[in-house]
């Protein structure tokens, strides 16, 4: 069936199975990688996207379901070259070992900076509860939260 | 395999008359798993995430209509009224999972393991179904009639669920192995009823469907009459009677051994959850009294 939605500001469409799901729509046919697919079970948070704003995993959406709606990735958080303030925080912290949870972990956290600029350090942690590193890298991760959270602070006052 | 995609409630009713055998999906937190792994493949699907009908949240007359789309996420911002079910919203996945599920999911699955559903069994909610002929409100007793199976008729679509705003403190609980993406290995939902001088409690993961713990029941009103607690929330209530609220409360519970728990420790967990939360809504009600 024809899905036709927006992805990351463009108009996007693919023939695709009716059973597939919004991740493996954006990955096999949008050729959208960053948006990675491990357990598709909504375990592990490293499909994590924004559909129509909210942080959801792309695994547990069907395609058919996006159809005509708005859809932002990891694709979307840099610019022409240009790091968004939570990626370059993940760089400096160290927060990033094989990288594969990477772009999930990135775009949650992203979505809690933009609903709470100030979060608590439990706030943090429920946040991120959807997510899951392998290489247990996880106080590493909560260093690049702080970081990028005092980074945009001081750009958007 | 089809996909069908109605913007009203009616089409989708009429969708649901024609193709019965079409799976509804809305937040797709269950039935995407077992598309992903290969576990089912339905003939049809029918989404019913486009239906605005499903998205209410009304209040009249201290009733409480909670529409089957509304999302966990919604629950624990538009529901704080009913701590009883925010609590059991917040601990449903995770954010992304509680960004999608949905309480008609819960109520449309009905596993043992459905969190919101102990909550409802202690509000007495009723569960609206609709189609094209109508709609029927099924008591609560009556609709979940099995592990994962419900009263819901094959031309029949889960419209909201509905109760009487309670009237006093309640809470919910469960055990798992961590805090986020659990699926429980006891829960227990406790809710007082003040003005009836009733106290309603259910169990969650412990038996074919959820239970209710009708001699904990009828104990807990009782001690709460002799400690005088109904009529002066700061008259104090025996630590043994609240024990044995607990061991009444874990003998309701048909539990069995699998790969999350043995059958010994979750009637142990259900003691100890049970007890706690009604110590929780004594000192609940203790400090409302100030």
């Amino acid at each position: 069936m024809l899905v036709r939605l927006n992805v990351n500001g463009g108009w996007r469409e693919a023939e695709v199975w009716p059973g597939a799901s919004l991740l493996s729509m954006l990955r096999d046919d949008l050729g959208l990688w960053g948006t990675k697919n491990a357990c598709e079970q909504g375990e592990c948070g490293s499909c994590s996207v924004w559909l129509d704003g909210e942080l959801v995993c792309s695994c547990l959406v069907l395609a058919a379901q996006a159809d005509g709606r708005h859809v932002e990735t990891i694709e979307s958080l840099s610019h022409d070259g240009v790091l968004h303030p939570v990626q370059e925080a993940f760089l400096e912290a160290g927060a990033v070992q094989c990288g594969f949870c990477t772009p999930g972990f990135e775009v949650a956290v992203a979505d809690l900076l933009r609903r709470d600029p100030h979060p608590s350090e439990e706030t943090v942690r429920e946040a991120l509860s959807g997510n899951l590193c392998r290489c247990t890298g996880y106080e590493k991760i909560l260093d690049a939260v702080r970081l990028a959270a005092d980074r945009m602070d001081q750009v958007t006052p | 395999m089809e996909v069908f995609r109605p913007s009203s409630l009616y089409e989708a009713l009429e969708v649901r008359a024609a193709h019965p055998q079409a799976i509804p999906i809305a937040g797709g937190t269950d039935l995407m798993v077992e598309l992903n792994f290969g576990r089912r493949r339905p003939e049809a699907i029918l989404d019913v995430s486009r239906l605005p009908e499903l998205q209410v949240i009304g209040r009249e007359d201290g009733r409480v209509t909670l529409g089957a789309g509304v999302t966990y996420a919604r629950i624990i911002r538009e529901l704080a009224d009913h701590p009883a079910l925010a609590q059991a919203a917040r601990t449903v996945g995770s954010p992304q999972i509680r960004n999608r599920g949905t309480v008609g999911g819960n109520l449309g699955t009905a596993s043992p393991a459905g969190d919101s559903l102990p909550v409802l069994a202690v509000y007495d909610a009723e569960v609206v179904a609709a189609s094209t002929a109508g709609t029927r409100r099924i008591p609560w007793r009556e609709f979940l009639v099995g592990p994962k199976r419900n009263a819901l008729a094959p031309d029949e679509l889960i419209v909201a669920v509905e109760w009487r705003q309670p009237d006093g403190p309640g809470s919910f609980s469960k055990v798992g192995t961590r805090n986020a993406m659990v699926i429980a290995i006891a829960g227990v939902s406790l809710q007082l009823d003040t003005a009836a001088r009733r106290i309603r409690i259910a169990l969650g993961s412990v038996g074919p469907t959820i239970l209710r713990a009708p001699e904990a029941e009828a104990f807990g009103a009782g001690i709460l009459d002799e400690s005088g607690a109904w009529a002066d929330p700061r008259a104090e209530v025996p630590a043994d009677a609240l024990g044995r609220f607990g061991e009444l409360a874990a003998a309701a519970a048909r539990p069995i051994d699998d790969i999350r728990g043995t059958a010994a420790y979750r009637r142990h967990a259900c003691a100890v959850l049970a007890r706690r939360a009604l110590t929780w809504a004594l000192d609940d009600r203790r400090l409302a009294a100030g």
